[in-house]
């Protein structure tokens, strides 16, 4: 829109579509609900909130939209999974954790434009008939914290919160709930042991999922805070016209973080499908930084497959036949860079050029996995630090060749054998970055390190067989 | 630090630390229980327990850590045993048992900031104040300067990706921070100790 003049620097690139952060960096927008009513905000609540809750999942399973916490599961759908004739009450838990390394797009609307999410929030509560409702915000935004306190409150003095809102009979209360640095509290049912003040260790699914069975044993909806602004999106534009927008099996907007070795880190929210991973990082984000060339791109949030700049990979031609193509040339939906083995989760991309060791790149990816287990399963909570040991010593230069082999045997190991999706995405940035960049792992190892003991005390038990070099 | 006999007194040990003066000591107050109340009121009723996390941060930020006594207290509040407390307490990042000082500085080394120099100012940002970087590691990474005045933890992502390095001191974030930058911040917050 003409009207809107956004912070000097802070101007979208041509090719964005804004409208989750339309308001994000806006000259004279706050954060209060007279900038946001101004803008025409909680005019499509006004609507919905005459219609009944069964037309909206109607129309959000319409339009095809996709959670954007990380998974891409269909929001309509996951809305249905409340079981039929359900006499417990539903709650709703937006999840603010935010906290895959390389996602930042919560943290803005959080910020800057707390009410979007209010609404679209209040609109999904109706829908599922949830009466109260949790936004579980990660303790490091502590401003997020208070400014969404006060737009509770607003929203509360202005009747789009509290009994009987807009005079509809329909009663909703919305509490913010704050975690305390855990990254395992993302995870839906981590979040909801966290809420009912256990330790947030993750449920097993299936057979139960939360919609069925979740906070305090309801059927509890967990929707991420962009998830959740589309939400209102779908029901502003119409779940049809939403569903023409963009990839066919993931419309609407997508906002992209791009951090590392680019020219313009950023985000960027682009109609989703309608740019390449090439076109981002030339285009939009100014290409590699001056006498760099791109070496290395996690498409999808520290969890996701890395992927090799150089790497050939297969695409098809509308006719059917094959063609070479590289990670520059896969469109930024949801599903066409799983084709390539790897996915788009949360839309966090991180960016490494030719200055980059790779081993050491896998190191910090394995600390951080290491420091986050929760420790519930074995083959997480041994193995973790396991993978950390053997990165730290292959950036040591301390290992042997068989110890890149080892790293992805014990990552090989890990994943499909553990109570939640930690266990894939700690093992498949390990499995992607020995494989893909095997020969620079095998550069820092010699043979001779397989004899060498590890510690003192192996040393000092292994010091006839060894000798000083 | 005394020896623990078992498991709830190994969990809830008071740890020296010389932030201590920064920060007043943990007192059970009619206000503070009228406090906690509300926290259990935010919940549907009987789930007090789901209140322990906000009150557990309502206590580290009037009183830097939670203490052994406050523990109990909390366990009171929350009507859990005090090892429940302790179990949550120790199991999150975000929740101390060593008093930190005046000012708290937290610097994110995951990844992307790593890629633009963040744990390149850790080992800096110890070294300008004091403290040794050693204490950066096992399970509770804390380093305090000898006079109280700093401590440095580093942290996962703090979810401010593109325009690392991050840090936070006490609520606030700074990004894209060097070592000139951190050099002013330091100064600035020296200033008003
Ligand atoms: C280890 C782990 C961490 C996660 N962290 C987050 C997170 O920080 N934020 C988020 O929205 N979803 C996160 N998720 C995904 C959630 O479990 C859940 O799928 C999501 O919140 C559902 O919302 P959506 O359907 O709107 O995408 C995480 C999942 C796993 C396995
Ligand atoms: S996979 Fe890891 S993080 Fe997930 S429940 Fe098991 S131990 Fe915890
Ligand atoms: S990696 Fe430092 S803020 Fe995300």
């Amino acid at each position: 829109m003409s009207d809107i003049i956004y912070k000097p620097g802070h101007e979208p690139h041509p090719r964005e579509t804004r409208r989750i952060f339309r308001n994000i960096d806006r000259v004279g927008y706050t954060p209060s609900i007279d900038s946001f009513i101004k803008d025409g905000g909680y005019e499509t609540l006004k609507k919905v909130i005459k219609t009944e809750p069964a037309s909206i999942i109607d129309e959000v399973k319409k339009s095809g939209l996709r959670g954007r916490g990380g998974a891409g599961f269909p929001t309509g759908v996951k809305w249905t999974f409340i079981p039929k004739g359900n006499t417990k009450p539903v709650y709703l838990i937006c999840n603010c954790d935010e906290s895959e390394p390389g996602t930042f797009k919560d943290r803005f609307i959080v910020h800057q434009d707390p009410h979007q999410l209010l609404e679209g929030m209040i609109i999904a509560c109706y829908a599922v008939q949830a009466h109260y409702a949790i936004i579980y915000m990660r303790e490091e935004f502590p401003e997020a914290a208070k400014i969404m306190r006060t737009a509770l409150k607003e929203a509360e003095q202005h009747h789009f919160l509290g009994k009987n809102i807009l005079g509809s009979g329909y009663d909703l209360r919305i509490i913010l709930h704050r975690g305390a640095g855990a990254y395992i509290c993302g995870e839906e049912t981590g979040l909801i042991n966290s809420i009912e003040g256990v330790r947030p260790y993750p449920r097993i699914k299936p057979p139960f999922f939360p919609a069925a069975i979740g906070l305090y044993g309801c059927p509890t909806i967990v929707n991420n805070v962009e998830s959740l602004c589309q939400v209102r999106q779908v029901l502003m534009r119409g779940g049809e016209a939403y569903a023409t927008d963009g990839a066919q099996r993931s419309p609407g907007t997508r906002i992209i973080g791009v951090s590392g070795d680019v020219k313009r880190p950023g985000y960027y929210e682009i109609i989703s499908g309608s740019i390449t991973y090439g076109e981002l990082l030339y285009d939009l984000c100014g290409g590699p930084r001056e006498g760099r060339t791109f070496k290395a791109i996690i498409p999808g949030g520290a969890s996701a497959k890395v992927m090799s700049c150089t790497e050939v990979l297969k695409g098809r031609n509308p006719d059917g036949s094959v063609r070479k193509m590289s990670i520059f040339d896969v469109p930024m939906d949801l599903d066409s860079i799983a084709q390539h083995g790897s996915m788009s989760g949360s839309g966090g991309v991180i960016v490494m050029d030719d200055s980059r060791s790779m081993p050491e790149m896998l190191r910090n990816l394995n600390r951080f996995f290491a420091w986050e287990s929760c420790g519930q399963c074995t083959p997480c909570r041994e193995g973790n630090p396991w993978m950390l040991k053997l990165s730290e010593r292959i950036c040591a230069g301390k290992a042997a060749p068989e110890d890149v082999d080892l790293l992805k045997s014990v990552a090989d190991n890990i994943c499909g054998r553990t109570v939640c999706a930690f266990g894939e995405a700690c093992s498949w940035p390990v499995q992607a970055f020995t494989t893909k960049f095997r020969e620079e792992f095998l550069a820092k190892t010699q043979p001779i390190n397989a004899l060498k003991p590890h510690n003192p005390e192996t040393a000092e038990a292994r010091k006839f067989l060894s000798r000083e070099d | 630090m005394t020896e623990s006999t078992d498991a709830i007194s190994a969990l809830t040990v008071e740890h020296p630390s010389p932030g201590k003066k920064y920060y007043p000591p943990f007192q059970p107050t009619a206000a503070l229980e009228k406090e906690a109340k509300e926290y259990v009121s935010m919940y549907p009723e009987g789930k007090e327990l789901s209140a322990v996390l906000p009150i557990i941060h309502m206590i580290q930020g009037k009183f830097g850590y939670i203490c052994p006594e406050s523990m109990s207290w909390i366990a009171q509040q929350c009507k859990c045993t005090e090892i429940h407390v302790a179990g949550i307490v120790s199991f999150y990042p975000g929740i101390r048992t060593r008093c930190p000082g005046k000012w708290h500085i937290r610097v994110c080394h995951t990844i992307a900031c790593a890629l633009s120099g963040g744990e390149e100012l850790i080992g800096y940002i110890c070294e300008k104040l004091g403290i040794d970087p050693k204490e950066l590691s096992g399970d509770e990474p804390m380093g305090i300067s000898p006079d109280g005045l700093w401590s440095i933890e580093p942290v996962e992502c703090l979810a401010n990706c593109g325009f690392g390095p991050n840090l936070m001191v006490n609520d606030t974030l700074y990004s894209q921070m060097d070592k000139e930058k951190v050099d002013k911040l330091l100064a600035e917050y020296a200033e008003k100790a």
